[in-house]
């Protein structure tokens, strides 16, 4: 076959395999979307739990994972049916607005403060979170924020606060806002050398780690509970609300906590589901 | 890094579902795209670059200057249009691929536009006289115009092919990178570099840069077709 015959066909098959009609891109079957964090994306945890409530439902579950601010703002805009965030103060606050029905507990892990294998700032010696933001702040030692208004960006403001320090006074120089996701922020301060709180799962699943290693952790005020709110459908007539009870109903039933516990990377459990505690603070 | 790259080649021997999910939606958006940006923006350069109408010169400004839109803009101005609270809202389109063929299609318009009106209008300075001697009308002297002028033009529909297949900003925003949905090339890339799997990220963008490679080398055959039915 020589060039000249190849190519009309070539274009053609190009043509045909490459341009389909446009009716096959559309949805098909129900499925609700779920705002959600990047910390629980990038974590896996969907992608693992998700088929199996899909296999028992048939209810497709589409996932956009942005920080905790945007995901509460995209669901407030009608651009979701469910949303999963750690923000408690917010969440609560969304709800009370009127924007979201009730918010359930749904799982939690903690944060950890992750820095440079040398410890320059000598924050694993620290007695409290309070004590290794202020070592880091003593020390000018570079220090990642997600600067995003994202679940974990709000803990780490709250922890600032506690440590009677303002960090966003030392913006640009040893403080750097990035402004973006878990990963991306964890790629820059490994990038940085700079320290970063994240939490446990998505630094457990991270795997640009470097010489990076967990330097804090444990201390109680690092809780990180996640919370499971529908979208209120006197505001957003369009939520697919039956199949949204459903997803949070099957989340917050044996089957789905036990999905969720059985979740583990490297060996690791990411996430404790905690759904039989409504109400309790921690 | 080579643990990444052993990964993505696993994937690609294996014919991974999920990767080619991936790959195919990529075409498929950003070819619609392109293809439905080109029905708009041909018709629109030969008015722009033939045509004799006040107002021109300042709409060629604009529809270059738009050359410069920032697909995250694009990406944020069509979210706030396709959210259901939106003002298009009950078309259902914001996490859709349809929404993403809209996005990249403002984003390829205008270099289309832009590139393509230019190469009418040198192509018509050079023709104008003898067809016009030749007693051509004007559809027919557009008709030959574009025709003569088509090699060029390929290679514009390619520059826009490029806009389209390496944007990432606006498809995030207005798709949602919602796995097995609205994830292509771009986005996954973005989602495994946030997961610190940088060898991945790389061979993703490295298939990408295949694609290309491909469309471009079926551009470069179907032209070399061109040329010898001219000498024939």
């Amino acid at each position: 076959m020589n060039a000249r015959t190849l190519a009309p066909r070539l274009w053609l098959a190009l043509l045909t395999a490459l341009f389909p009609p446009l009716t096959a891109l559309a949805g098909e079957g129900p499925f609700i979307i779920l705002q959600s964090t990047t910390s629980t994306q990038n974590s896996g945890l969907y992608e693992a739990i998700l088929p199996q409530f899909t296999a028992t439902t048939g209810i497709e579950v589409r996932v956009v994972a942005v920080g905790t601010g945007q995901a509460l703002r995209n669901a407030r805009n009608c651009d979701g049916d469910v949303v999963i965030v750690h923000a408690r103060a917010a969440e609560e606050a969304f709800v009370a607005a009127g924007y979201g029905l009730e918010r359930h507990n749904l799982m939690y892990n903690d944060f950890v403060i992750v820095g440079p294998g040398d410890d320059p700032a000598g924050v694993a010696g620290a007695g409290s979170a309070a004590e290794a933001l202020r070592a880091i702040a003593r020390a000018r030692a570079p220090f990642a924020s997600r600067g995003d208004d994202s679940g974990t960006h709000k803990k780490e403001m709250a922890l600032w606060a506690a440590a009677g320090l303002d960090p966003l006074a030392a913006s640009g120089a040893w403080y750097r806002e990035t402004g973006s996701g878990m990963g991306a922020t964890l790629n820059a301060a490994v990038g940085m050398r700079a320290y970063a709180l994240t939490d446990r799962a998505t630094w457990i699943s991270f795997a640009n780690k470097d010489d990076f290693r967990i330097l804090f952790e444990g201390d109680p005020a690092l809780f990180n509970q996640y919370g499971i709110i529908m979208a209120n459908p006197a505001n957003c007539p369009d939520v697919k609300a039956e199949a949204a009870r459903r997803f949070i109903g099957w989340m917050l039933s044996e089957a789905g906590q036990r999905a969720i516990a059985a979740y583990r990377m490297g060996g690791q459990q990411l996430f404790y589901p905690n759904a039989e505690e409504q109400g309790q603070d921690h | 890094m080579s643990e990444g790259f052993a990964q993505a080649f696993r994937m690609i021997a294996g014919l991974d579902r999920e990767l080619f999910e991936i790959i195919l939606l990529s075409i498929r958006v950003s070819f619609t795209a392109v293809l439905l940006a080109l029905l708009v923006a041909l018709p629109f350069a030969a008015v722009l670059a033939v045509g004799r109408f006040p107002g021109r010169r300042g709409l060629i400004v604009l529809v270059n200057a738009m050359m410069g839109l920032p697909p995250v803009v694009v990406g944020l101005a069509l979210y706030l249009l396709f959210s259901r609270s939106g003002p298009l809202g009950v078309l259902e389109l914001l996490y859709t691929p349809t929404a993403m063929i809209i996005a990249q299609m403002v984003l390829v318009i205008p270099i289309v536009t832009a590139i393509s009106r230019q190469v009418i209008a040198d192509m018509h300075a050079e023709y104008d006289e003898m067809l016009r001697t030749l007693g051509a009308s004007r559809i027919q002297m557009l008709g030959t115009v574009l025709w003569e002028a088509r090699s060029a033009l390929m290679t514009v529909a390619l520059a826009g092919l490029g806009r389209a297949l390496s944007e990432v900003g606006a498809v995030m925003i207005v798709g949602g990178n919602i796995n097995h949905v609205t994830r292509v090339m771009t986005t996954a890339v973005a989602l495994e570099t946030s997961r610190g799997n940088l060898g991945l990220a790389l061979a993703l963008g490295l298939i990408l840069l295949v694609l290309s490679l491909l469309v471009n080398t079926a551009v470069a055959l179907l032209r070399s077709e061109w040329r010898e039915a001219a000498h024939a």
